[in-house]
């Protein structure tokens, strides 16, 4: 089988990368590019586990071909973090202990940052129907929600 | 109740230890581990629910390009007889035949084959050329028919176990078991009421959202190296080296991160099939499970059939009660009907019980521990009668509770007798609760019910390195499954008398540390914490005689006080305190490094009690059920780390509300689940649920130098009842059977 080229951008950092054409994004970004950070929980697109953005929009990685990443701007949770350190999503989502095993928090934390980028002041039904595509079995949601409601808190402090 | 102590940081809720690599996509969870020169694995999983295996031809898979190795049940030695695993891991005969069916198969999904190949698109491709030739056999699906006299059998050597005289013919019912005390016919005489209940509960699954996953490499020597996602390395060691006959010496198991097990990381499933691939292929091989296979062949929780009958006076005094409780064990024997039958009545006082439970094979997966096995759905089904028995007695469903309830000296009814239990407390404090004393919203349901768990210790090691700043690096065995590294951590803090954060903790692999049995039973923070507390006492005594030795005293004049040594009161005063990191960076000096250790065989972990309450409304039209309000009160003995511990009654009201609501497996007649996947199998989402509320009630644990009890699985008993006596609330209508999904709900709605 041909291979295709690819040429993205991932975490702002310019990637090139070949890939079957029935590839998945999420394939190649735990495989090939060897970012283990996106989880696969199902493979077919309801769990969330690998959510990533795709030029800001959430997406589940595991339901884009990879070949449709050309030119695009791909986040993924190795992008979160910046030099200052833990963004304040990462940040609360500690403080409140809103993670068990750690499988979920992941997609939960690139859901929530592209919640936040785009309704900076979500109120709880809203956060709990836009993380309903993020399956979590530890932690009941309880403190997630929690988490996102101060990072949101903080985040409009920092604005 | 004991006085509470004043510690430093046991208590805190500081940011766990292996926080930050989880949150910035860090952490190596089981299918995140690549090895140069890796292969792939799959395997070929039966497409019938009960057939006979005539013949496995593998040649033509092998035959392939790139298919470097490919093996069926034939190429397994075959264990011998004998338990493994801490928590419901059955016989290994049987866990081998799981891993790998070799004369039937028992399950739609059942593995008959497997082959590695260089990608896994050949290794699919593989599967396909494989051919197997099988004789289908009529599947035996229903729990009542398989009990039945003339039911089809799984296995012709099952002779069922426990019986007054041995049987003479084979049948599904691998085991029974029956607890009895006093006299319950003499006990119903003398009840004024008699409330009878029947309740049956399909399959559930845990439902982690890691699939199962590892990856084995084989040296030339026929050393095996092995990782993978595991409750518990060590047992998972112990199985593989039964399984194909290998000496524990040449395997080493390291234990990923975790993502979520429940119970249902206890036993193998891909790893003796991995070693074995790599071991003809010699290559690393890995092997991830899809969603599906981790739907049709691993866990799930026991599907139940309950019968309860309970009497009892006017005022509430329950004067006898008898429990029929059939289990689906799935296709082996070992369903958890034992702790389920030990449960069921054990939150209550009775003089006159009678209690038989069944292990019903049936074709479908092999269950695995579930959070609490067995109890869930025993519980479910008293905590419903009960109920009922309120309603009748026209009596608050917590006082019924409270006039039955077990205490401290009361003798359970699987034999001991209760050290000092929280269950008094935790029915008061849901008494006095806002959300009990509120009244109920307009249209809403509410309801209550106990949950119970034993909770175990077993085995389990530590080691506690003092670093030469002073600083501790902790190795134990058990997989950090929800937090128990800062457990460790905190207690490790206070014993020691240092800072939080100059403690590190690893979780070793097989060959870096002593033996411990799996994080489950709720045993982490109760028997790998008491481990960790007396590695740390080790060093403690050592520190003291290092000081006693440089101060030129004997060792009993010195003393451990806030992290220091310190000449005790009377002794010379002008001796200035030695700190941890002074003891430390003078090692070299006074005798090397400091190790300590502790390895103990736990006792004594003091039973959960739970009580739960919730408000839930039901539409008529939709038979949607919203649950407006949920709360968890549970007995921790002590919460080490406060905000994992609600996290437990949390995430353990969110599974449960789950197993209520919505999540069963439903197999059509052919024995194939039909609904394998996340979008058909419904586990709860955030905008499913409220806040869950809590409330930890600490009655300290006498067996725990911090009154720890275990917290991990209580939490999931109370949910099942406590929601289906909200739903009877706020329908009038008793649905004896889960889940409570919509469709159910309007049929009973309907036939009312």
């Amino acid at each position: 089988m041909t291979k295709v080229q690819v040429a993205a951008s991932i975490n702002g950092e310019a990637v090139e990368f070949l890939c079957e054409p029935q590839e998945t994004l999420l394939d190649v970004l735990r495989g090939t590019l060897g970012k283990t950070g996106t989880k696969e929980g199902c493979g077919t697109g309801d769990c969330g586990a690998c959510s990533v953005l795709i030029d800001g929009r959430l997406v589940c990685s595991c339901l884009m071909l990879a070949a449709e990443a050309q030119d695009v701007e791909v986040t993924t949770i190795e992008g979160i973090a910046t030099d200052d350190g833990l963004h304040p999503i990462q940040q609360k989502f500690l403080e409140h202990a809103a993670l068990q095993c750690g499988i979920c928090t992941p997609g939960f934390i690139v859901a929530t940052k592209a919640l936040l980028d785009k309704n900076p002041n979500p109120d709880e039904e809203t956060i709990r129907y836009w993380l309903a595509g993020n399956l979590c079995r530890c932690t009941g949601y309880d403190k997630i929600i929690r988490a996102v409601q101060d990072a949101a808190s903080e985040l409009a402090y920092e604005a | 109740m004991a006085e509470a102590v004043d510690y430093k940081v046991i208590g805190s809720r500081p940011i766990r230890p292996d926080g930050v690599d989880k949150v910035t996509g860090r952490a190596q969870f089981g299918a995140d581990h690549n090895l140069p020169n890796m292969i792939y694995g799959r395997v070929l999983r039966s497409p019938h629910a009960h057939a006979r295996i005539k013949s496995v031809d593998v040649s033509k898979a092998l035959a392939m390009k790139g298919v470097l190795s490919a093996i069926c049940g034939a190429d397994f030695p075959g264990a011998q007889h004998g338990e493994v695993g801490g928590e419901g891991g059955g016989d290994v005969a049987d866990v081998a035949k799981n891993v790998m069916a070799r004369d039937k198969v028992l399950y739609h999904g059942h593995p008959v084959a497997a082959v590695a190949a260089s990608s896994v698109q050949i290794a699919e491709a593989a599967l396909e050329a494989i051919e197997v030739e099988y004789e289908v056999l009529a599947p035996v699906l229903d729990l009542d028919l398989a009990m039945a006299p003339d039911a089809p059998l799984l296995d012709e050597k099952c002779f069922t176990k426990n019986l007054p005289e041995p049987p003479d013919k084979p049948s599904n019912i691998a085991a029974v078991m029956n607890l009895k005390r006093g006299n319950v016919e003499e006990g119903f005489e003398q009840a004024d009421v008699i409330v009878e209940g029947e309740y049956r509960i399909p399959m559930a699954h845990q439902g982690y959202i890691e699939p199962h996953a590892c990856i084995a490499t084989t040296n030339e020597a026929g050393q095996a190296t092995v990782w993978c996602c595991t409750q518990g390395h060590f047992e998972f060691r112990a199985m593989t080296s039964k399984i194909l006959d290998m000496n524990i010496a040449d395997l080493k198991f390291v234990a990923s991160e975790i993502g979520g097990g429940f119970g249902g990381k206890t036993v193998v499933y891909l790893e003796p099939v991995a070693v074995l691939l790599s071991q003809r292929s010699r290559r690393p091989v890995k092997m991830v499970m899809s969603r599906e296979e981790v739907f049709r062949a691993t866990g799930p929780a026991a599907g139940t059939h309950c019968k309860i009958k309970v009497g009892a006076k006017k005022d509430g005094t329950i004067t006898a009660a008898t429990a029929w409780l059939a289990y689906e064990a799935g296709a082996f024997a070992g369903a958890p009907m034992g702790p389920g039958a030990m449960s069921v009545f054990a939150p209550y006082d009775l003089e006159n019980f009678d209690v038989q439970a069944f292990d019903v094979l049936v074709n479908k997966p092999k269950v695995a521990a579930y959070r609490a096995p067995g109890a869930p759905q025993s519980m479910h089904a008293m905590e419903s009668t009960l109920d009922e028995l309120a309603r009748e007695l026209n009596m608050d469903p917590i006082d019924l509770r409270l006039k039955n309830a077990a205490d401290e000296g009361t003798q359970a009814p699987y034999g001991p007798k209760f050290p000092v239990i929280g269950l008094r407390a935790c029915l008061e404090a849901a008494k006095q609760h806002p959300n009990y004393t509120s009244p109920v919203p307009e249209g809403a349901g509410r309801g209550v019910a106990v949950g119970f768990w034993f909770n175990v210790g077993m085995q389990s090691s530590a080691e506690v390195h003092l670093n030469e700043n002073g600083t501790v690096t902790i190795i134990e065995g058990n997989p950090d499954i929800g937090g128990s590294r800062a457990s460790m951590a905190l207690m490790a803090a206070e014993t020691l008398g240092v800072e939080y954060n100059d403690v590190r903790v690893l979780v070793g692999d097989t060959e870096s540390t002593g033996f411990s049995n799996v994080t489950g039973g709720s045993r982490t923070t109760f028997a790998t914490g008491m481990a960790v507390i007396q590695a740390c006492e080790d060093i403690i005594t050592q520190c003291k005689a290092r000081a006693a030795a440089t101060w030129g005293v004997d060792e009993d004049q010195v003393e451990w006080l806030d992290g220091q040594a310190v000449p005790a009161p009377g002794v010379n005063a002008e001796l200035k305190p030695l700190s941890l990191a002074d003891i430390a960076g003078n090692a070299a000096r006074t005798g090397g490094p400091l190790l300590g250790r502790a390895s103990l065989n736990a006792q004594g972990a003091g039973a959960g009690f739970s009580v739960n309450l919730a408000d839930a409304a039901v539409d008529s039209e939709t038979g949607k059920v919203d649950v407006l309000s949920f709360t968890a009160i549970q007995d921790a003995g002590k919460a080490i780390h406060p905000a994992y511990v609600e996290g437990q009654l949390q995430g353990g009201a969110a599974q449960g509300i789950g197993w209520a609501l919505n999540e069963e497996y439903i197999f059509n007649a052919d024995g194939v689940m039909e609904n394998a996947g996340f979008l058909d199998y419904r586990i709860p989402v955030a905008s499913d649920l409220p806040m869950i509320d809590t409330v930890i009630i600490e009655v300290p644990n006498p067996s725990h130098p911090y009154g720890v009890r275990g917290v991990g699985e209580t939490p999931i008993v109370a949910p099942l009842a406590t929601m289906a006596n909200a739903i009877r609330s706020a329908t009038g209508v008793r649905i004896s059977d889960l889940p409570l999904s919509p469709p159910r709900i309007l049929d009973a709605l309907e036939r009312a």
